[in-house]
C-alpha cells in the first residue's frame, strides 16, 4: 500500500491509505488511543499540520469573540463551538473539493473551512437573512436547527450524487442527542440499504442540553448503533484532530469507493453553555469540565507541533495577529451592512413571487413608508 | 387520446415525466414492483428501471427528507406517500425543510419536488386513510398545494407540477380514481397551476369547490337549476395555494352569492380563508353571508358513519338555498 502524504490547505482529494475499517461492523471499544505518535506523522503534511492548528486557533478565537459581541449585545443567541474544534477541523478537512456537508447550529468552524465566509456566520447570528445567503461553488446546506432532521437531507444528496455518478460524499454532522431522534434512524437506514457515499460525523460532546449521553442510549458506544444498519461504526478521539482526520479521510475514500456509509462517533466536550441562554453549571460540574480542558484539542496540538519542531512562539505570534485581523473585518462586514430591507422578507420564498405576496409585499411598503412618516 | 379513470392519468403523467427528464425520480413505499397500493405507478418500475422507481423503506420522514437532498442536488423527486393521513410522521419535513429551503439558502437550494398523497375519504377504509388536510400544507408560506377533480386535470397539473421550481403538494381525490373516465391525450401537455376551472357559468351564485367533491357538487347544482330554476356557476380551484382569487371575485361581482364546498372540517379550512377575502374584497357585491358546506368539526369517523361526515348532497342543497333565500 502505497503511502502518501496529505497537504495543505486542499490536496487532499486522494486519500488513499485505506488502512482499516472497511465492513467491520463491530466496535473496538477501547479504540481512544492513548499515546499520540511522538515522531511527525508521516502521511500528513507538515503545512497540513500547521493548517489544522492554525484553523483550530481561529475557530476558538471566533468563538470567544462572539460570545463577547453577544454579551454586548451586538448579537443574538449563539450556540458555542469550544473544545470541539478538533472535530469540526479534521472532518471538514479531511473532505474532497466539491463534497458536500451537511451541519448543524454549532458547526460553523466546519462550514467556515468548507468556504462559508466568516462574515456570513456573524450576520446569521445576528439575525439577517444575508447569514443564510450561500456563495456559488459552495457546497454545504444551511445549519440545520432542528435535531437530526437534516440526516434524511445528507442521505438524499448522497443519493443524488450516486444516482448521477458524481464524485461526491457527504458528510453529515450531528450531536449526540440527535442520535435518539427517529430521522437518525430513517436517515441511517436508507444509507445502509441504498449503500450511500457518506459519512455520519457524531460530535457526541456528552450533553443534549442538559441531559448526559447515559440517559441519551442504553448502548455503550453511539459508534455500535451502526452495526443495526449494516455499515462500519467507529469512534475516535475527538480531541485528536489528526486522529478525527485521519477517521474521517478513510471514510470518505471508503464511501469513494462505492464501499458505503461510515458512521463516526468523535468524543468530544462543549466547554461552554448549549446556547447563550442556557446555564451549564445547572448540570456540570467544574470537575468535569476542568478534566476535559486538561486534554484540551488546541493546547495539545500545539505543544505536539511544537516537539515535533513545527511550530514556535513567532509563529504563534504571528498567527494570532493574522486570526485578530480577520476577525475585525469580519466585525466590520457585519456591523457595516445596511439596515436590513423589510420586503426582503417575501425574497426567495419561492421562485416567482405568487399573486398574494405581491399585494402583501405592496401593503408593506405602504406601511413601512407610513411607519416612517413618508408618503401615505 | 384515450379514455382514462383519474388513477390512469396520474400514472400516465408520471409515463411522460419520466420519459421527458431523466431528473425525475419516483419513490415511496410499494410504488415499484407492486405498481403503488392504488396502481398510480404501475409498470413504470419495469420500464424506467428500479433506480428511478425506488422501492423505498417504510420510512415517511426518511422518504421526504430524502427527496429535500435529492432535489436540492440536481434531481427531481416525486415522493408518493401512500395516504394522506400517513404524512404525520414526516410532517418536520414538509414544514420545516421542503417548504423553507429555498428561503433558508437564500435562493441557493431551490427544491423541484412533487409530494404526491392520495387525500379525502369514503372509501370505506381504516382510521387515518380518508384525511382531507389540506390546510396544514395551504397554511404554510413555501409550498403550492394542487387537488385535481378529473384525470385530464390530473395529468397536466401533475407534470405542470413537476415542472414547477418549487415543491407542490399534490393530492389526489381517491374516492375518485377510478369513479369515471375522460379523455386524455398521450401526449405530453400541462394544465397551469395557480388557474380556477369555470366548470359550470352561472348568474345567482357561485359554488367555489375542488378535488373529489367537483363532480358531486355539479350533479347537486344540475339538480337546483332544474328544480328551483336558480343559475349556478360553478368553480374548480385546481391549485389549492396559491388559490385563484381573480376567479373568485370576478365570479362573486357578478352573482353577488357564494358557497364553499369542502370535504375538510369547518374551523380553519380553506373555505374560511376564501370566505373572508371575499368579505374584504366583494362585500358591496353580497347579498347573502359567505356560506361553508363542510364536514363535522370532528374526526373522520370509522366507515359506517363517514357518509354524514362530508358533505352530503342535502348539505350541499342546504348551504345553496341558504344564500338563495337569504
Amino acid at each position: 500500500m502505497s503511502k502518501k502524504v496529505d497537504e495543505a490547505p486542499t490536496k487532499m482529494d486522494e486519500a488513499s491509505s485505506m488502512t482499516q475499517n472497511t465492513g467491520d461492523s463491530t466496535v473496538n471499544k477501547e479504540q481512544i488511543p492513548a499515546n499520540p505518535e511522538t515522531s511527525v506523522p508521516q502521511d500528513v503534511s507538515p503545512e497540513l499540520l500547521q493548517f489544522f492548528y492554525k484553523q483550530m486557533v481561529f475557530i476558538r478565537e471566533f468563538d470567544r469573540r462572539l460570545l463577547r459581541l453577544q454579551r454586548a449585545g451586538r448579537l443574538g443567541t449563539y450556540a458555542p463551538v469550544e473544545g470541539q474544534e478538533a472535530c469540526q477541523v479534521g472532518s471538514a478537512q479531511a473532505m474532497r473539493e466539491g463534497d458536500f456537508l451537511v451541519p448543524t447550529y454549532r458547526d460553523s468552524g466546519a462550514m467556515m473551512l468548507r468556504g462559508f465566509p466568516v462574515s456570513s456566520v456573524l450576520l446569521y447570528w445576528n439575525g439577517r437573512l444575508e447569514g443564510l445567503q450561500i456563495p456559488a461553488g459552495v457546497s454545504v446546506f444551511p445549519l440545520a436547527i432542528p435535531i437530526a432532521s437534516q440526516l434524511p437531507h445528507a442521505a438524499g444528496i448522497a443519493w443524488a450524487a450516486k444516482l448521477q455518478h458524481k464524485d461526491q460524499v457527504t458528510l453529515a454532522m450531528f450531536g449526540d442527542g440527535a442520535t435518539s431522534e427517529g430521522d437518525f434512524h430513517e436517515a441511517m437506514n436508507f444509507a445502509g440499504v441504498f449503500q450511500l457515499p457518506m459519512v455520519f460525523f457524531c460530535e457526541n460532546n456528552q450533553y443534549a442540553i442538559s441531559l448526559p449521553v447515559s440517559r441519551q442510549t442504553a448502548t455503550e458506544t453511539l459508534a455500535e448503533k451502526a452495526a443495526a444498519y449494516g455499515f462500519s461504526g467507529q469512534r475516535v478521539d475527538g480531541g485528536d484532530v489528526l486522529a478525527v482526520y485521519r477517521a474521517v479521510r478513510d471514510a470518505i475514500a471508503k464511501a469513494a469507493m462505492g464501499q458505503g456509509p461510515t458512521l463516526i462517533e468523535a468524543l468530544t466536550y462543549r466547554y461552554g453553555a448549549h446556547t447563550t441562554s442556557d446555564d451549564p453549571t445547572k448540570y456540570r460540574t467544574e470537575e468535569e469540565l476542568a478534566s476535559w480542558r486538561q486534554q484540551d484539542p488546541v493546547v495539545s496540538f500545539g505543544s505536539r507541533l511544537r516537539q515535533w519542531g513545527l511550530w514556535g512562539d513567532a509563529q504563534e505570534q504571528q498567527w494570532q495577529a493574522q486570526v485578530q485581523e480577520k476577525l475585525i473585518q469580519a466585525v466590520a462586514v457585519m456591523e457595516g451592512s445596511p439596515p436590513a430591507r423589510p420586503t426582503d422578507l417575501f425574497e426567495h420564498v419561492y421562485a416567482q413571487l405568487p399573486p398574494r405576496l405581491r399585494a402583501q409585499k405592496a401593503a408593506l411598503e405602504k406601511e413601512v413608508a407610513q411607519a416612517r412618516g413618508g408618503v401615505q | 387520446m384515450s379514455q382514462l379513470t383519474l388513477v390512469q392519468a396520474v400514472q400516465d403523467a408520471l409515463r411522460c415525466a419520466l420519459d421527458a427528464d431523466n431528473r425525475v425520480i419516483l419513490l415511496g413505499e410499494d410504488v415499484g414492483r407492486n405498481g403503488g397500493v392504488f396502481r398510480a405507478t404501475e409498470g413504470l418500475q419495469e420500464r424506467f428501471g428500479a433506480d428511478r422507481v425506488v422501492d423505498t423503506p417504510l420510512s415517511e420522514s426518511g422518504i421526504l427528507g430524502a427527496s429535500v437532498g435529492l432535489a436540492a442536488n440536481g434531481m427531481r423527486p416525486v415522493p408518493e406517500i401512500q395516504f394522506l393521513g400517513f404524512i404525520y410522521p414526516g410532517f418536520q419535513q414538509v414544514v420545516a425543510h421542503i417548504a423553507r429551503m429555498r428561503w433558508r439558502s437564500q435562493g441557493h437550494y431551490g427544491l423541484p419536488m412533487v409530494v404526491r398523497a392520495p387525500f379525502g375519504g369514503r372509501i370505506r377504509a381504516p382510521e387515518l386513510h380518508s384525511e382531507s388536510t389540506e390546510a396544514y400544507f395551504i397554511h404554510t408560506p413555501g409550498l403550492t398545494v394542487v387537488a385535481p377533480s378529473n384525470p385530464y386535470d390530473a395529468k397536466g397539473l401533475l407534470l405542470a407540477s413537476i415542472e414547477f421550481p418549487d415543491p407542490v403538494i399534490f393530492l389526489e381525490p381517491m374516492r375518485i380514481y377510478r369513479a369515471f373516465r375522460t379523455e386524455v391525450p398521450e401526449a405530453y401537455y400541462t394544465v397551469p397551476l395557480g388557474k380556477a376551472e369555470l366548470v359550470k357559468v352561472g348568474e345567482d351564485v357561485t359554488v367555489v369547490t375542488w378535488g373529489t367533491l367537483v363532480r358531486e357538487t355539479l350533479e347537486v347544482v344540475h339538480q337546483l337549476e332544474r328544480d328551483k330554476g336558480w343559475s349556478i356557476e360553478l368553480l374548480d380551484l385546481r391549485t389549492l395555494s396559491p388559490w385563484d382569487e381573480e376567479a373568485v371575485f370576478n365570479s362573486v361581482h357578478k352573482t353577488g352569492r357564494v358557497v364553499v364546498v369542502q370535504e375538510a372540517t369547518l374551523q380553519l379550512g380553506l373555505a374560511a380563508e376564501i370566505a373572508a377575502r371575499v368579505g374584504e374584497e366583494c362585500l358591496l357585491d353580497l347579498e347573502a353571508p359567505v356560506t361553508r358546506v363542510a364536514s363535522w368539526d370532528v374526526p373522520p369517523p370509522l366507515f359506517q358513519l363517514e357518509d354524514w361526515h362530508a358533505p352530503t348532497a342535502q348539505r350541499i342543497v342546504n348551504g345553496i338555498e341558504r344564500v338563495m333565500i337569504y
